[in-house]
């Protein structure tokens, strides 16, 4: 009879740990979220996004609607491409949909808003977004306010 | 002077026979033919000794540190008014090193010290020889299946570690202090990468388990066996195992996250 007491002990013990680890997997790490419920590609072409990153969020209207999982170099448009997965369950974006890098409170991290326009037609897999607006980079803001002044004297 | 040196080479080479003794005895624990069906049970039982019964302040430990966490992060956080990012530091903080480190660290006080203890009282009464002499190989038999059921349980102990931590870190943050739950777990998860965060803690973990208890069931194999030398074994082990779980993890954490 110990020895079963003690076995029993053993495998709520390890069934505790596999408990953590889908514990860890899907409320800590958000595993299930990420997960393949389908997404969908698109990729917008911006002039500066500075301070955005992978694995960023992709919302619209305020709702996470994807991820961003790639931003490279355009070297023919001199600017930024940044690859986003949206998911499948957002398909209703039209053609004119405009992107711009926000920030999450005045120190968060940067994202991406997407704003959906009036055009019937949607954005399909491996569209490219160009009606875009740019991250704010704080010391572009502060030099043209600086210029401003100077000027206005 | 000549006296100095040679006192240099004497303790280099008996680190260096100490070193390659500890690696035969594993490699003779872990390799050696043994009956498995036997040694199953064996390991089932030093499992229960090792694993469940450090559950205990493990879970309490895991709860206050990230309670504590929670807290701390809190009042600095605020400063920046960017307290929602409460839940991204408390989980990155126990995944990456926290969560790992500790638990190996009382690991090693909780478990590895009884190991040594354990093992150096059977070697002092002659246990061990009295295996050996009707024909059972003590490595197989002691060593084995202690060096095993510590490698499972600490990996096993640090998850349920960053478990605990995460839940004490939002109890404080978000039960007590006011963040708000959605900005914290949304935080969370948007920070913490499965394979990049929780997965590099049960490697950085499992080394930790190899190396604890490899020098726990050495340093008990191989004491002076007088009651004095299992006093001096088992500090060692607490000594030495802490010891070689902070260097190791600088050294793992370089590797694994130096290139970000």
């Amino acid at each position: 009879m110990y020895s079963r007491r003690l076995e029993l002990s053993v495998g709520a013990f390890v069934l505790l740990g596999a408990l953590c680890l889908a514990f860890l997997a899907l409320e800590v790490s958000g595993l299930a979220q990420t997960g393949d419920t389908g997404s969908y590609r698109l990729s917008a072409r911006f002039d500066n996004v500075a301070g955005l990153t992978t694995r960023a969020k992709v919302s619209a209207a305020g709702v996470t609607v994807g991820r961003v999982v790639g931003i490279r170099y355009d070297e023919t448009t001199a600017g930024a491409i940044v690859d986003m997965d949206i998911s499948q369950d957002f398909a209703q974006f039209s053609e004119d949909t405009s992107a711009s890098i926000l920030t999450a409170g005045l120190l968060g991290e940067k994202y991406i808003g997407l704003m959906t326009g009036g055009d019937p037609s949607n954005l399909k897999d491996g569209d490219v977004i160009y009606d875009t607006q740019s991250a704010i980079v704080l010391e572009e803001l502060i030099g043209k306010f600086l210029l401003n002044m100077s000027s206005d004297k | 002077m000549m006296n100095w040196i040679a006192g240099i080479g004497r303790s280099t080479l008996s680190q260096l026979s100490d070193l390659g003794r500890a690696t035969l005895i594993l490699t003779q624990a872990i390799f050696g033919r043994s009956n498995v069906g036997v040694h199953w049970r064996l390991t089932i039982d030093q499992i229960h000794v090792v694993g469940v019964l450090s559950l205990s302040i493990i879970i309490v430990s895991g709860l206050f540190i990230g309670m504590v966490l929670g807290l701390q992060g809190y009042t600095i956080l605020t400063d920046y008014g960017s307290e929602q990012a409460l839940g991204q530091m408390v989980a990155l903080s126990l995944t990456r090193e926290l969560g790992p480190v500790v638990t190996a660290l009382l690991f090693a006080g909780r478990a590895g010290s009884a190991l040594t203890a354990e093992i150096g009282l059977m070697k002092a009464t002659e246990q061990l020889a009295s295996l050996e002499m009707i024909g059972v190989d003590p490595l197989r038999r002691v060593v084995a299946p202690r060096f095993w059921a510590g490698v499972i349980s600490l990996p096993i102990l640090s998850l349920i570690f960053v478990s605990v931590g995460c839940l004490g870190g939002a109890l404080v943050g978000v039960s007590w202090l006011g963040v708000d739950s959605g900005s914290f777990w949304s935080n969370m998860q948007a920070s913490v990468d499965f394979s990049d965060d929780v997965f590099n803690g049960i490697i950085k973990s499992l080394v930790f388990a190899v190396v604890v208890t490899w020098i726990a069931v050495y340093q008990g194999y191989d004491l002076v066996p007088t009651s004095e030398g299992i006093a001096r074994a088992t500090t060692k082990t607490v000594v030495y195992a802490s010891l070689a779980v902070l260097g190791l993890d600088f050294f793992l954490t370089a590797v694994m996250f130096g290139e970000i």
